[in-house]
Order: C-alpha cells, then sequence, then structure tokens
C-alpha cells in the first residue's frame, strides 16, 4: 500500500481556482489598508490618530468626522491593526493546540489501555457546549476586558473544534503501514505525530485553518463592536462602529468603512477556505481511484 | 431494552453530566472574581457592618463547595440569584426577556427553515447550472459575514440611509411587549434568518445532491418514475435525518448570535442583558444567562443527535427487528 498523497502543492492547484485567486485579492487588499493606513493615513488627511479635526458628527473632510470630532478616514485606515494581529493569534492557538489534542486522541484511540482519547474528547465537550461569543463574555465578565484575554478564550474554545476534525483525520492515517512500520522501529510517539501523522493532515488542518481565521476575525471584530472588546480611545474597527452607529444618517462613513472593510476581509478569507475545501476533499477522492 | 432506547438512554446520560460540569465551571470562573461580591452589591458607600452582614446572608463566609451546591439548588428551583444592577432577583430580570428572545428564535427558525429547504432542494436539482453556481456564491459571501456586518448593512439598507421603512432599533416602551409593534422584529428576525439560512441551504444541497446519485435513486427512475415523484417520495426523506441535525444546530447556534443581535437592535431580551450585565460585572446575572443559554445550548444538540440516531435506519431496523 503506498502512502495517501501527500497534499504537497495543495495550496499552489488550490490558487489555480479563480475563486481562490478572488479571494486572496480580497484579502491582500484589506490587509494592505490595515498595514499601510497607520502610515497613510495622516499624510493623506493631515490629521493624527487622535487629533481633533472639528466637531462630532460633521461632514468635514473625506469621510466626516466621528464622535468625539475626530476625522473617520484617519482613524479607519488606522484601525485595521488589532482584528487582524488579534484574529491571527486567535487562529494560531487553535490550531496548535486543536491539532495536538487531536492527533493524541486520534492516534491513542485505538490503544485500549489509554484513555487519553476520551478524556481529550470528553473535556473537548463541556468547551463545546458554550456557544464561543458566550464563554468570551463570561471571562470579560470575571477578568475585564482585555486584547489579550480575547485572544486566549477565543482561540482555546476553537481548541475542541479543531481537534474533532484533526482527530478524524489521524485516525485514518494511524492504521497506514507507515505508521504501524516507525512504531515497529520503537520511534518515539512525539516523532511519529510529527513526522508520520502531521504531514499527512495538514489537507483538513488547512482547510481548519482558514475556517478559524474567518470566525477569529468576526469574534473579535463583534467583541470590538460590543464594547467589550478593544477599549477606546484605540483605534479599531468593531469599536468605531459601536462608537458611530448613533449617527448612521449624519455620517454614514464611520460605519460603513469599517463594516465593509471586515466584510470584505472575511468573505476573502471564506473563499480562499472555500477552494482549499473542495480542493482537499478533490485530492482525498482521488486517492483511492 | 433495544438498542435504539440505549443509545438515546446513553446519550441523555451524556447531556445531564455535560450540564453539571457546564455549570461547575460557571460557577468556579466567579471565583476568579478579584474582590469581595457583598461589597459589589452593595456599592463602595457600605458600612463594614452591612457588607458582614450581606456576606453572611448570601452564605459567602461558607466554604466554595457549600455554596455551589447551594447555587444549583437555587438555580434547579427557580431562584437564579441577585442582580447587583437592578437590586432585584435575576429571576425578575429576566422574566420577560426570556419570553422576548423566545420570539426571535421561533419566528427566525419558521421563516429560514422552509426558505433554506426549499433553495437547497432547488440548487440539488440544478447542479452545474448558473442558478446553482450563483446560490452558492451568494451562500459563501453570506456565510462568510459576522452577523453584525449583516445587522448593520440592513439598517444602512431598510431603516437609515437608502430607505427608511423600517424602525433601525426596538421602540417599545419599557414593559410594552416587544409584540406590539411587529415591524420592530422584521430586522432582527432578517438579520438572524440571513445568518442561518446559507448553511442550511449548502447542508440540503450537499446530502440530496448525494442521495440524487445513490443507487436506489437511480432505480426507482429505471422504474420509469416521473421525475418529481423520485425526488420527493425517494431522495428527500433520504436527507431528514442530516437536515434535521443541521437545523437543530442553527438553532443552537442562534443562542449566541442573538447577543450581538439583541445589542445592534437595543432588543430587550437575555443577550442585551448578558451585555449589560458584562459590562456592569454583574456577576450573578452573567452567571445565570450564561447558563440558561448553555443549557439550551446542551438541549438543542441532544435533540440533533437524537434526530441524528432516529434517522439512521441502521439503528432504527436493528431495534425494530427486537435486536
Amino acid at each position: 500500500m503506498s502512502a495517501p498523497a501527500v497534499p504537497a502543492g495543495l495550496l499552489r492547484r488550490t490558487f489555480r481556482r479563480r475563486q481562490a485567486r478572488i479571494g486572496a485579492v480580497l484579502t491582500l487588499v484589506v490587509v494592505a489598508v490595515a498595514l499601510l493606513g497607520p502610515v497613510l493615513g495622516p499624510l493623506l488627511t493631515g490629521y493624527g490618530v487622535d487629533d481633533f479635526a472639528g466637531r462630532p458628527f460633521r461632514p468635514d473632510g473625506v469621510a466626516g468626522t466621528d464622535d468625539l470630532g475626530r476625522d473617520v478616514l484617519t482613524r479607519f485606515l488606522a484601525g485595521g491593526g488589532p482584528v487582524l494581529l488579534y484574529a491571527l493569534a486567535a487562529t494560531a492557538i487553535g490550531i496548535v493546540g486543536g491539532a495536538i489534542a487531536g492527533m493524541l486522541a486520534g492516534y491513542s484511540a485505538g490503544d485500549r489501555t489509554s484513555r487519553l482519547d476520551s478524556l481529550i474528547m470528553r473535556g473537548g465537550d463541556v468547551l463545546l457546549s458554550f456557544p464561543q461569543l458566550v464563554l468570551a463574555l463570561l471571562a470579560v465578565a470575571v477578568l475585564g476586558s482585555s486584547g489579550w484575554l480575547l485572544v486566549l478564550v477565543i482561540g482555546i474554545t476553537h481548541i475542541p473544534r479543531v481537534a474533532r476534525v484533526a482527530r478524524q483525520a489521524t485516525l485514518s492515517v494511524a492504521g497506514q503501514d507507515y505508521v504501524l512500520a516507525a512504531r515497529m522501529y520503537g520511534v518515539p510517539r512525539r516523532r511519529i505525530l510529527a513526522t508520520e501523522v502531521l504531514p499527512n493532515i495538514t489537507g483538513p488542518l488547512m482547510v481548519e485553518l482558514g475556517l478559524r481565521l474567518t470566525y477569529s476575525i468576526g469574534y473579535v471584530a463583534s467583541l470590538s463592536f460590543l464594547g467589550l472588546g478593544v477599549q477606546p480611545p484605540a483605534a479599531d474597527w468593531g469599536l468605531q462602529i459601536n462608537e458611530n452607529r448613533i449617527a448612521l444618517i449624519v455620517t454614514p462613513w464611520g460605519v460603513l468603512l469599517p463594516v465593509l472593510a471586515i466584510a470584505v476581509l472575511t468573505v476573502g478569507t471564506n473563499m480562499i477556505t472555500d477552494a482549499l475545501a473542495k480542493e482537499s476533499a478533490d485530492t482525498t477522492g482521488e486517492a483511492p481511484a | 431494552m433495544s438498542l435504539l432506547t440505549t443509545m438515546i438512554m446513553k446519550r441523555l446520560l451524556v447531556s445531564v453530566l455535560v450540564l453539571l460540569v457546564v455549570s461547575l465551571l460557571i460557577f468556579a470562573a466567579t471565583l476568579l472574581l478579584p474582590g469581595d461580591p457583598a461589597r459589589a452589591i452593595l456599592g463602595q458607600q457600605a458600612t463594614p457592618e452591612r457588607v458582614a452582614a450581606l456576606t453572611e446572608q448570601l452564605g459567602l463566609d461558607r466554604p466554595a463547595w457549600e455554596r455551589y451546591l447551594s447555587w444549583l439548588g437555587g438555580v434547579l428551583t427557580g431562584d437564579l440569584g441577585f442582580s447587583a444592577a437592578t437590586q432585584g432577583p435575576v429571576s425578575e430580570l429576566l422574566g420577560g426577556r426570556i419570553a422576548a428572545s423566545a420570539l426571535l428564535l421561533v419566528l427566525t427558525a419558521l421563516i429560514s427553515t422552509p426558505v433554506a429547504l426549499a433553495l437547497g432542494t432547488w440548487a440539488a436539482t440544478r447542479r452545474g447550472t448558473r442558478t446553482d453556481s450563483a446560490l452558492s456564491g451568494a451562500s459563501l459571501v453570506l456565510a462568510a459575514l459576522p452577523e453584525f456586518v449583516i445587522g448593520v448593512l440592513l439598517v444602512i439598507l431598510f431603516a437609515t440611509s437608502v430607505l427608511q421603512i423600517l424602525p433601525s432599533v426596538t421602540i417599545a416602551r419599557p414593559g410594552e411587549p416587544v409584540w406590539a409593534r411587529p415591524e420592530q422584529l422584521v430586522l432582527p428576525v432578517l438579520t438572524l434568518a440571513l445568518v442561518v439560512i446559507p448553511y442550511v441551504v449548502r447542508m440540503t444541497r450537499a446530502t440530496l445532491s448525494e442521495a440524487l446519485d445513490a443507487g436506489f435513486v437511480e432505480m426507482a427512475r429505471l422504474k420509469g418514475l416521473p421525475e418529481r415523484t423520485v425526488l420527493v417520495r425517494h431522495a428527500v426523506p433520504h436527507t431528514i435525518g442530516p437536515v434535521a441535525q443541521v437545523l437543530a444546530l442553527q438553532l443552537a447556534w442562534l443562542a449566541g448570535g442573538v447577543v450581538v443581535v439583541e445589542f445592534l437592535f437595543r432588543y430587550p431580551g437575555v443577550g442585551q442583558a448578558l451585555i449589560d450585565a458584562v459590562a456592569n460585572r454583574d456577576v450573578q446575572v452573567v452567571q445565570a444567562i450564561t447558563l440558561i443559554i448553555a443549557a439550551f445550548y446542551v438541549l438543542v444538540n441532544l435533540a440533533a443527535d437524537v434526530a441524528g440516531i432516529l434517522a439512521d435506519p441502521r439503528i432504527r431496523h436493528a431495534s425494530g427487528g427486537g435486536a
């Protein structure tokens, strides 16, 4: 029996799809705004992030002023950093933690003397019985809101969801000859997981990565929108929507710009993820044929 | 006992255990809280005597496990604790709000279910056509958007900048039931429905496509049955199990999504109460609401799994055969 097709080139084949390329362009546009915006903003508008440009909610300048009279465009250009950074960090925690937990569970599932599998998966069930946002709210209520607390909570709540996928993928790999051979040679479990199992489950993990990133962006932005994430006076898209939504009729750009940025970003990442999932399914579908 | 009952009983037991652990987790979280709960309720100006009296009254001097048991006992008998912000029992605060939130969920489920099932079926029978790819493109875009983004865009479209035909926030006065002015329900329900529909459409399309490619459908076609009968009598029943599961999971998802949507539309439901309580760090209210939401979540997941078990012909026939 040959080893299953290692999804080498999965990314390359994914980006041959038009959908993935459109998604990549959308994502890159927003990332570019978030990275270059803090520098470009003051140059374009002449106002700093915390400068007062005029009276609150006036249609001055390109996009008007916000609830405190600061320039909307400047703050929009400066506000993409937190959501990107926090979402990436939460996704990283979820994927790394979930991959490790899932591989350990899946690898020990066949071993009747080990209770690791049921221990990990039942522990995950408890975390899965809260909607992710509600668990984050519980943490904020107890520990106060701080960016890194959100990263930690969102990351941890991703873990059991990623672990389920990683476990399932590991189960299908664990019985393969090359794993059994490594086992027979007495290769330690840690090395088997890292060098034999992990490279063969990167397909499903990549799909999870995209999915969790899309969700993380949504959760981080939502919590800031609720006033429980990034705190004032920081410039942040979710917070900016919260601050300016009462004046939606007078100065819509204070809401519309950050809403559109988040929308384009999540649609972009989701289009890439969907293409990845299709490509990954095709790969595993072709393997037995 | 038949296999069917055993499996359902087992699943039920797991849910009860999970709920117990969840309640333990929620209670333990509040032990991490810095400061004195009695002082939090009474405020900074309270005299030490009053703080001491309330500490004793709330039983805060007792060990944590005793307090957990009495809290759990209270929850089971309808006593959800005391709100520091409203200075009243939590159950009083939540009474009308639970009904208001339930109304949102029920309306959303009633509207989104038939629409999503119809769209999913429609897409599955037109696979590869332009309609199909337009539908899957639209659901891909909608599925990516966080609920508040959809809500804000709807407000811009229907309530403020483009059209002004619907209220952008809840306009009912406090005490007035939310259904007294039905127009204020339109945008919250539409937002939730638009978030839920794409998932159910995709799931319906996927399972129905699989069924349409299966041997038994081919057989029905070869018998010469009209395509409509093939679809309604043979393919659709096959998808009931997985789709019922997705529907239940979407309802569970709504329990979380309703929080953001209620905040956006200032809708007087449980979700908005949770945001207020978190912002005020009104711990007993947060405890009560997170437990209610988690319980709902666990129950709907249970329903999803039971639907899955009931719809699995292997299990059904094992029990029907008296195994």
